[in-house]
């Protein structure tokens, strides 16, 4: 078991920095705390793509010296796969910030339960 | 005394003690478009501490935790099941890697077989990424930037940030050096690691620190938001023109008037050189606008 774990530490890693973001998104109730959790949840993902990736003892994949077999190069997609993800993850942490700040201005206050008691209170209001 | 952890830091500045006018300039005009909430003379808020709610509000750390550990245990006992770390004949090495690893260099004329994957086998993809990004940028600047938000940035930042000799010092030397290394990164991207993204970031951060160290109203002369939004469109439409012009040719087996060209030449692997700069011009100017409008609200 416990060998078997250590041929997939890079992925066992994965997940455990996956489930470090998870629970740091479920615990906290300040939301840029939620956002720094989902961004460690963002890096588990690429750690793990990247590690699909990795072939133990061959070169990254840029083709110098006229050597093209593919045995000696690492796959070169799951690179690609994540630069999409690290971009993706980039806008939609701008996005959750950006309306993080248009909450703070409204209710001056980060935390999630206080904004959504006040939105509840102005929404009693409002009938 | 008690040392001080970076989470009683957050924990003072989540209860107010910390004067958040400093840290966020913005909210003196916002009270203008969105008055401020006044606590007092809203209706009682309805408590939600009646039996259920207490209940669910002592038990949801240890639901919590329980839920995180529950996916742990069964995450790992998956990967236990994939193809050990670093093995050659996992499934995911299969001949799609063989194709683009083997014939890249001559189909795409790219050296680096990341940029050739990304910008030419699988361009429509970075293009869609390219149209995210863009999409972020447009909803942040929606989100912040209504015009009665705009002010000149706020006395005491600016102040500091002239007075601090060692700052503007290191910015000196090291901004040249940071934006000729992004330039570097794009222009090299099909020879070697690096491309787009990775420069297009490096030249965004390079003109944050500029902004940083000598304000916003220096950079302003090269970077407004006038010639911010002129760049964003036109990087992105000159990709989505070139990219249907070369799935056009493809899709009818037409030849292309960008050829591969000499693989390791800077001015070769065809279409990649140039989407490679947009892509960067895009990464570059949305990472400054992002950090122009979170620190003052406008670009």
């Amino acid at each position: 078991m416990l060998l078997a774990l250590w041929d997939h530490r890079i992925q066992a890693a994965a997940v455990l920095l996956f489930a470090v973001g998870f629970v740091t998104l479920l615990l906290h109730r300040n939301l840029l705390k939620k956002i720094i959790g989902l961004n460690i949840m963002d890096t588990a993902a690429y750690l793990f793509l990247t590690s699909v990736g990795y072939i133990a003892g061959r070169k990254p994949p840029i083709i110098t010296g006229g050597d093209r077999d593919p045995a000696s190069y690492v796959n070169p997609l799951p690179a690609g796969l994540v630069l999409t993800g690290i971009v993706v993850s980039v806008s939609v942490t701008a996005l959750m910030l950006a309306l993080t700040i248009r909450l703070y201005r409204r209710y001056h206050t980060l935390d999630l339960d206080q904004i959504y008691q006040m939105a509840l209170g102005e929404q009693e209001e409002g009938k | 005394m008690k040392k001080q952890t970076i989470f009683d830091r957050l924990r003072r500045w989540d209860e107010s003690e910390f004067d958040l006018t400093d840290a966020l300039p913005l909210e003196e005009p916002v009270r203008r478009i969105e008055p401020d909430l006044d606590r007092d003379a809203l209706p009682p808020i309805p408590r939600l501490e009646h039996g259920g709610v207490r209940t669910f509000r002592r038990l949801y750390p240890w639901m919590a935790g329980l839920l995180a550990l529950v996916l742990v245990g069964f995450l790992l006992l998956a990967v236990l099941e994939l193809p050990a770390f670093g093995s050659a004949d996992a499934p995911a090495h299969n001949e799609v890697m063989a194709r683009y690893v083997g014939q890249g260099t001559e189909e795409t004329g790219a050296v680096n077989t990341v940029a050739g994957v990304i910008l030419d086998y699988r361009a429509f993809d970075t293009l869609g990424e390219s149209h995210v990004l863009f999409t972020a940028a447009a909803a942040v600047l929606i989100l912040l930037l209504t015009a009665t938000h705009v002010q000149e940035e706020p006395r005491r930042i600016r102040d500091i940030m002239e007075r601090d000799p060692i700052l503007r010092n290191t910015a000196k030397v090291l901004t040249p050096v940071i934006l000729l290394f992004g330039f570097y990164v794009i222009l090299n991207g099909h020879l070697g690691p690096g491309g787009g993204f990775a420069g297009g970031a490096i030249v965004g951060s390079g003109l944050i620190l500029c902004a940083i160290a000598f304000g916003f109203e220096r950079l302003e002369r090269l970077l407004n938001y006038k010639s911010y939004c002129r760049i964003l469109v036109c990087c992105l439409g000159f990709y989505s023109l070139a990219k249907c012009y070369s799935f056009y040719c493809g899709a009818n087996g037409l030849e292309t008037i960008f050829s591969a060209g000499t693989p390791g030449r800077i001015l070769s692997a065809g279409l990649i050189l140039p989407l490679n700069v947009a892509v960067g011009l895009v990464v570059g100017c949305t990472m400054y606008g992002f950090y122009a409008v979170f620190q003052r609200g406008r670009i």
